[in-house]
Parts: C-alpha cells; sequence; structure tokens
C-alpha cells in the first residue's frame, strides 16, 4: 500500500475548523477569505486585496453568475472561506458555490412559518460563520446554525414571536464562543432586543432590551406603558473591538413611527448606538442620534471602527454616516462627541450642540423634510479605507418628505407606523424600499451619490452623482478601488481617491447590497448581487 | 342600484363607478379603510397605490385577486414568493380595508363638475385638439402619454387639475427634453428613462431614441409642460364634456 502524497495533504485540511476564533480577529490579515458581513470586526467594508487596481480596472469582465430562485430583493452580502463561497437566498436558503465557477455544492431550504410579517421583504443580509458552522437569522425569527460542509441543520432556536410582527433580516455577528443577533419589527410595535447564543448549541447566553423595562435607567424615556410596544430594532450587523471586548449595534426608530406625541421623552435606546460587553450583554455606553424621532430616522447603520490620530492624538474611533443626515465621530472607548456636521441637505435640525445633540428647527406641519423618510443614508455598508483616510457613504440628497402623523392604537400583529410620508411633488411617490416602474425617481425627487469624507477635517473629499438613489453598499480595496451600483443597475469602479469613474458594468437590476473581494488561485474576485442573481467579477486574462 | 352605490362613495359628488363588483361600501368603512391603509399599506404601496412595479390599487384589478373575498386572503395571507406579508386585521377592518381599495381613485377628491361623455369626446377629437399629441386606442399620436386608460387610473378632480394647470399636476416622469448631440443634432422629446449616463426618450415623430449623454453637447429637461392650460381655451360646460368622456377610457378589455 502506497500512500499517496495528495491524501497526505488533504487529511490536515479536512480535520481544520474553517474559521477560528483568531481568524474572526484577525480577518485582515487573511483578506482571500471574507469572513464577516462587513469584512471584519471594524467594519470598514476594506479588502486589502490589491490586484485590480485603477490602471487595469478597465479590464474586468464577468466571471459568473448565479441566479437566485426568488424575486425578493436580494440583499445577501456572500461570505467566502477557502474558495467556497456561502450566500443567502431570499428569504432563508443557504447556498454554497464554488467561488471560482459559481456552481453550487449544496442548497439548504428552510421554510419560514406563514405567521412571519418583515415589513418590508422577506430578505436577508447574509451569513455568521464559525469553525464549520454557519449562522442564519431567518424572517419568521428563528437563528439556525448550519454545517458549513454538508449544509445540514445543527441547531435551530426561536428568537422571538413572528405572530406579534417580530422578524430577523442581518447577518449574524458571531463573537468568541457566541453568535449575537437583533430582531427586527419596529413597524409591529415590538420591544427590540438583542441576544446572544452559544455557538455550539443554541442555548441563549444573554437578552440585551433596547428599551429598558422598569426601574432600569433610561424607561423613565418613555411615557406610561409606552416602552413595552416602543419598537427600537435591529437589522444589520454590528461591530466589535476585541481589545476593548465591546460590540457595537445600531438601534432603530421608536414606534410608532411618525406620531412622537403618543411616545413623550427621549425614547431610550431608539436611534441609538449602544456599546455591549459581548460575554454578558451589559451595557458599557449608549449614544442617542434623533431622540424622540417623528421622521423614522433609524440609526440601523454599520458602527465603523477606525483607529487614527484625531486631532494630533492616537484615539479608538467610530464613524457614523445617520439616516438622520448628520455625520459623526464618536469616542468608541466611551461613548463621547468628538465632532458632527451634516453630508446632505438637512431641514430638521440647524446643527448639533456641543455633546451631540439635534439643535431641532421643527418644519411647519404638512411641508418637506429633509432627509425625507429613507434618510440621507441608511443601512447600506459605508466603507473607510486606512490608506486615503476617507470614509465613503451612499447618500440620498436633496430628498424630503412631507410627514402626516396619525393616531395608532397597539394592537399586537398590526402595523403601528403613526402615520405616513409622502413626497413633496403632488401625485408622485416618493422613492420607496426599492424601484419600482421605470424613471419614478427623477431629479425632481431627489439623487443617489457617493459621497468620501475627510475622516482628519469631516469636509468632503468628493462625490460621485447618480440620477436614481442607491441603497448599494460600498467596498474599498488596497490598490484605492472603491466598487459600488446604485439603483439603475450598473456595478460600479471609482478611483477611491478622486471619484472619477474607473470602470461599469450593467447588472441590470437594482443594486441592494454591499459588494465584497476574495482571492482564489492567486487572483482577485469582486462579487455583488444585484437584481436577483450574485455576479461576480475578475480580470480578463 | 348603480347608481347608489357609486353616491355612497366618501366625497364623491357625482356618480362615478371605478369597477364593477360585488358588494356595498358604507362611508364608514371606507374612511375606516383608509385609515388603516395609511397605517399597513402605503408605506410599500404608498398613497396612490402604485409604488410596487405592475400593482396599481387604484385601477380595480388585480394580479392575485377578482373578487372583494380573494382581496381579503390576499391581505390576511400575504403572497408566498412577494414582499406582501400577512396583516392581521379583525372583520370590520377587513371590511374597511377591501372598501377603501375599492374607492381610492376618488377617495378624497372633491366636486368636480361632470358632463356628457359623447360630447366631451368631440371636444376631445376636435376644439381640444388632445389626439394631436396624446392617444386612445389606435387614434392620435404617441409623443404624449397614452389615455386609453385614463379614466381607471385617475380621478375626475386629478384630471380637471391636469387639464386647468398642466405644469403643478404634470409628473416628472413625463417632462420634455431637449437635446443636442455633440454632431449638432437638436432633438426634442419626452423623457422615458434616465439614468447616470443615458437617457431614453420618444422623440416628435414617436422614434425610441437611447442616447448616451457624453455624446451630447447639450441636455436640457424642461419643467413646465408641452400642453397647454385649458382654463381659458373651453368654456365649463365644455371642460365637464371632456372629463365626462375621459372617465370613460377604462383601457382595452
Amino acid at each position: 500500500m502506497t500512500v499517496r502524497p495528495w491524501l497526505l495533504c488533504l487529511i490536515p485540511i479536512a480535520l481544520a475548523a474553517q474559521v477560528t476564533s483568531d481568524q474572526l480577529v484577525n480577518a485582515a490579515l487573511n483578506p482571500k477569505n471574507w469572513v464577516t458581513y462587513n469584512g471584519s470586526y471594524m467594519s470598514q467594508s476594506y479588502s486589502p486585496l490589491s490586484q485590480i487596481t485603477p490602471g487595469n480596472a478597465r479590464n474586468l469582465e464577468q466571471k459568473w453568475v448565479f441566479q437566485v430562485e426568488s424575486l425578493q430583493k436580494f440583499e445577501s452580502r456572500p461570505l467566502v472561506v477557502n474558495g467556497i463561497m456561502y450566500i443567502t437566498q431570499p428569504p432563508n436558503d443557504v447556498v454554497a458555490l464554488d467561488a471560482r465557477t459559481g456552481r453550487a455544492f449544496w442548497i439548504y431550504r428552510y421554510n419560514n412559518s406563514p405567521d412571519a410579517r418583515p415589513c418590508c421583504g422577506s430578505i436577508n443580509r447574509g451569513l455568521a460563520i464559525s469553525g464549520d458552522t454557519l449562522f442564519m437569522a431567518t424572517v419568521d425569527a428563528h437563528l439556525v446554525a448550519i454545517d458549513a460542509r454538508n449544509g445540514r441543520p445543527l441547531w435551530d432556536v426561536k428568537v422571538a414571536e413572528a405572530a406579534a410582527g417580530y422578524a430577523m433580516t442581518v447577518a449574524p455577528l458571531v463573537i468568541k464562543d457566541k453568535v449575537v443577533v437583533g430582531v427586527a419589527g419596529g413597524e409591529y410595535g415590538i420591544r427590540g432586543f438583542i441576544s446572544a447564543y452559544d455557538t455550539r448549541t443554541g442555548k441563549e447566553a444573554w437578552k440585551f432590551y433596547t428599551i429598558p423595562g422598569p426601574g432600569e435607567p433610561g424607561n423613565e424615556t418613555w411615557e406610561g406603558d409606552t416602552w413595552k410596544y416602543g419598537g427600537a430594532s435591529i437589522w444589520v450587523t454590528g461591530s466589535y473591538d476585541p481589545d476593548l471586548n465591546l460590540t457595537y449595534w445600531g438601534i432603530g426608530n421608536p414606534g410608532p413611527d411618525w406620531n412622537p406625541i403618543q411616545r413623550k421623552g427621549a425614547n431610550l435606546y431608539s436611534d441609538s448606538v449602544v456599546a455591549l460587553d459581548p460575554d454578558t450583554g451589559k451595557l458599557k455606553w449608549h449614544f442617542q442620534f434623533t431622540p424622540n424621532d417623528p421622521y423614522d430616522y433609524d440609526s440601523v447603520q454599520v458602527p465603523v471602527l477606525v483607529d487614527t490620530a484625531w486631532r494630533g492624538t492616537a484615539r479608538k474611533l467610530m464613524l457614523w454616516a445617520n439616516r438622520n443626515g448628520f455625520y459623526y465621530v464618536l469616542d468608541r472607548i466611551t461613548g463621547e462627541f468628538l465632532s458632527g456636521n451634516s453630508f446632505v441637505k438637512v431641514t430638521w435640525a440647524k446643527g448639533l450642540d456641543d455633546a451631540g445633540k439635534p439643535i431641532l428647527t421643527p418644519q411647519p406641519p404638512g411641508t418637506p423634510v429633509y432627509p425625507g423618510v429613507q434618510g440621507g443614508t441608511n443601512w447600506y455598508s459605508p466603507s473607510y479605507s486606512p490608506r486615503t483616510g476617507l470614509f465613503y457613504i451612499s447618500a440620498w440628497e436633496d430628498y424630503a418628505s412631507i410627514f402626516l402623523p396619525q393616531a395608532n392604537e397597539y394592537k399586537e400583529g398590526q402595523r403601528f407606523t403613526g402615520g405616513r410620508p409622502v413626497a413633496p411633488i403632488a401625485g408622485a411617490n416618493n422613492p420607496s424600499l426599492r424601484s419600482g416602474q421605470i424613471n419614478v425617481t427623477t431629479e425632481a425627487l431627489g439623487h443617489g451619490s457617493v459621497i468620501a469624507i475627510d475622516v482628519r477635517t469631516g469636509q468632503k473629499k468628493w462625490k460621485f452623482d447618480m440620477i436614481d438613489v442607491t441603497d448599494a453598499g460600498i467596498l474599498t480595496t488596497g490598490s484605492d478601488v472603491l466598487f459600488t451600483g446604485g439603483r439603475e443597475g450598473y456595478f460600479h469602479a471609482l478611483d477611491a481617491r478622486t471619484g472619477a469613474l474607473l470602470w461599469k458594468g450593467s447588472v441590470g437590476g437594482q443594486v441592494s447590497a454591499a459588494p465584497m473581494a476574495y482571492e482564489l488561485d492567486g487572483k482577485q474576485y469582486i462579487a455583488v448581487a444585484a437584481g436577483h442573481a450574485m455576479f461576480v467579477y475578475g480580470l480578463r486574462e | 342600484m348603480r347608481i347608489e352605490f357609486c353616491l355612497s362613495i366618501a366625497l364623491c359628488a357625482i356618480p362615478l363607478c371605478a369597477q364593477d363588483h360585488a358588494g356595498q361600501y358604507t362611508q364608514a368603512d371606507i374612511e375606516r379603510g383608509s385609515r388603516l391603509y395609511a397605517l399597513n399599506c402605503a408605506l410599500c404601496h404608498g398613497v396612490n397605490g402604485d409604488s410596487i412595479s405592475n400593482v396599481d390599487l387604484k385601477s380595480g384589478r388585480f394580479r392575485n385577486a377578482t373578487s372583494d373575498e380573494d382581496l381579503a386572503k390576499v391581505v390576511a395571507n400575504g403572497l408566498q414568493g412577494t414582499a406582501m406579508p400577512p396583516h392581521k386585521f379583525d372583520t370590520s377592518e377587513m371590511t374597511g380595508v377591501i372598501a377603501y381599495i375599492r374607492s381610492m381613485r376618488d377617495y378624497g377628491t372633491g366636486a368636480v363638475a361632470i358632463g356628457e361623455a359623447s360630447a366631451g369626446k368631440a371636444v376631445f377629437e376636435g376644439k381640444g385638439a388632445c389626439l394631436s399629441c396624446h392617444r386612445v386606442g389606435a387614434a392620435g399620436s404617441r409623443v404624449a402619454p397614452d389615455l386609453t386608460d385614463i379614466g381607471s387610473i385617475r380621478s375626475a378632480s386629478a384630471l380637471e387639475r391636469s387639464l386647468l394647470d398642466p405644469n403643478a399636476a404634470m409628473l416628472p416622469i413625463n417632462r420634455s427634453v431637449r437635446i443636442v448631440t455633440k454632431a449638432g443634432k437638436v432633438i426634442n422629446g419626452r423623457r422615458l428613462n434616465e439614468d447616470t449616463y443615458s437617457v431614453q426618450l420618444m422623440d416628435e415623430k414617436e422614434n425610441l431614441l437611447s442616447l448616451n449623454k457624453a455624446d451630447l453637447r447639450e441636455y436640457k429637461v424642461i419643467t413646465t409642460s408641452p400642453m397647454p392650460s385649458f382654463k381659458d381655451k373651453l368654456s365649463a360646460p365644455e371642460l365637464a364634456d371632456l372629463l365626462a368622456y375621459l372617465l370613460t377610457l377604462k383601457g382595452i378589455n
């Protein structure tokens, strides 16, 4: 019996856990893989890969396409581990693909309960991985662990009650031996929470309510019983600082969305960022962006962590372009507000005070408020490049809504929105959650752009304008190429230093996810979900 | 019976029948439905009911429902494979939602004088010269929006507003564009679609054109409507007749 050399090579690979805790902490050291929703715990949506450059980006070409079996909005951002791509197919199937060819190894099909009632589409944003296990949050508010090798479910726990309006669309975040998720349902009068589960067993480790209960600090910011159904949902993945052992999550709107007189008070921790101990779920600090929000300005953005010099001193920063139209810099050790200014037209507040609180300028009832209901930006992953020192945002500019509040009695499982926003042009629809008929969004209703902000000065460095608005996230790379899309059906490569267009590809449908990068066989690839398909690009050979 | 039903529509001063279907809706049901629609439906469907591609709730035609019972099932259970979730309404709430959807085309519109459709057709084709730009069925021009089904998607008051104050009523989608190519060719037309790099339009000779903006010397979106106001061009009775005719245009079937 001769032992063939290739067998010796295969055995250790087969035994090794795919993604260890160390690999999650040090994701930047192995840019061939993409192991968390935003690429690393810092959530910079930055890949150090540098083969595709401003000089050769014109040679990009489509390498493969994978069509999903769903006409739901496709917001999944892939993970790639050792040549295998893992995506979610809306709403909650998991597909393992050969990252070289797009051919499927297996599909795990999850059937949601008919009780599931996600407000805004049966969508999912992606997976988490630890060891050989994938984790998916479902629209009927379950958390499922799946074997990454064969696509079989390992455990399935109910996180919350779907019939009461709880749903999950977030890509989970694994921190050490726990997987962390948060619940959506801010349009159904839920009481939001972030919770953590043992990665091996699915046993709940802790639960942090994003609305404090009676006796807890912050409960006094809700009048009467309004804390019981005040929303404060979570639907975008948080970040983690291993040195501080803190995990950061953006919290959604208070409910009912547009009728704040029904919930007098600041409504903590709605529209806030919270810093939690990932071992216990204990709150370390919070910062609220929009107290007693009447505009649905969720703070469900990705907390972007940056270590850089701030006014001459090395600091641990958190960058935050908020749906409310202001860009904030916070100290992520303490939550201290360092600076902030508007990045789009804002009329609901004239600025921020020394503590970062908005100086309110309420507009007369029935008149336009800037930014409109979908915000100056929203959940779309921004990017920070440590090479350029620029922070990149997908923005909606010159965009307003007229907010029409309406009394809304809470009933479990029913919408709890408290009114509606309308477009400032009579008869026209506001740009909605996805593009509908062609050309519904024109210059008259606002437009999309990519804005690059110099972190040192807080000033805009450059801007790339589009005609339609954009829900696409942003990726930057180690060769200063920026990738993004929009609703028009293009996938763009821009020069991250200047904003100049380097290349564009047609994807024929709305880009509602962020691109990501990986390397295989010594070649850099870029993947992005668009329309109802996953597109993968590389350089022409 | 038909007249009775129509008169019951909220705030609708004249007998308009948007849809032919079983059922009578009370003012209270429609009002309740309007509030529930705003809270539960408007986020996705839009206040006008037409935010989702190929779905226009005002038109009374639905891909997955014909009867009120069908509609109630879709609302209650949602539609698998689409973004439409299930909704938890009690019987009286559901009645209201259906009543409002069935009435929303004309809900909340003011009193509008409606004349005789046959006389209105004569104004449309004669004095108004509407067919010189608009099209109904196989007749007329395509350079302005096709009106074949305008009576099922616009209320009487919205149509009146378009005729009296076309600039204020025009949707951005329908704006005229004036283009000069780098080669010096002048193109006037109606915008059909636009993105960062290109524009699609219908020119004055009904040609469909798709142009790269990089090839253009001048590209101007004109915010005034090419249609004149008929405020002083038609008498009040002629306007009422014209509206009556437009409201009879319900599509090809």
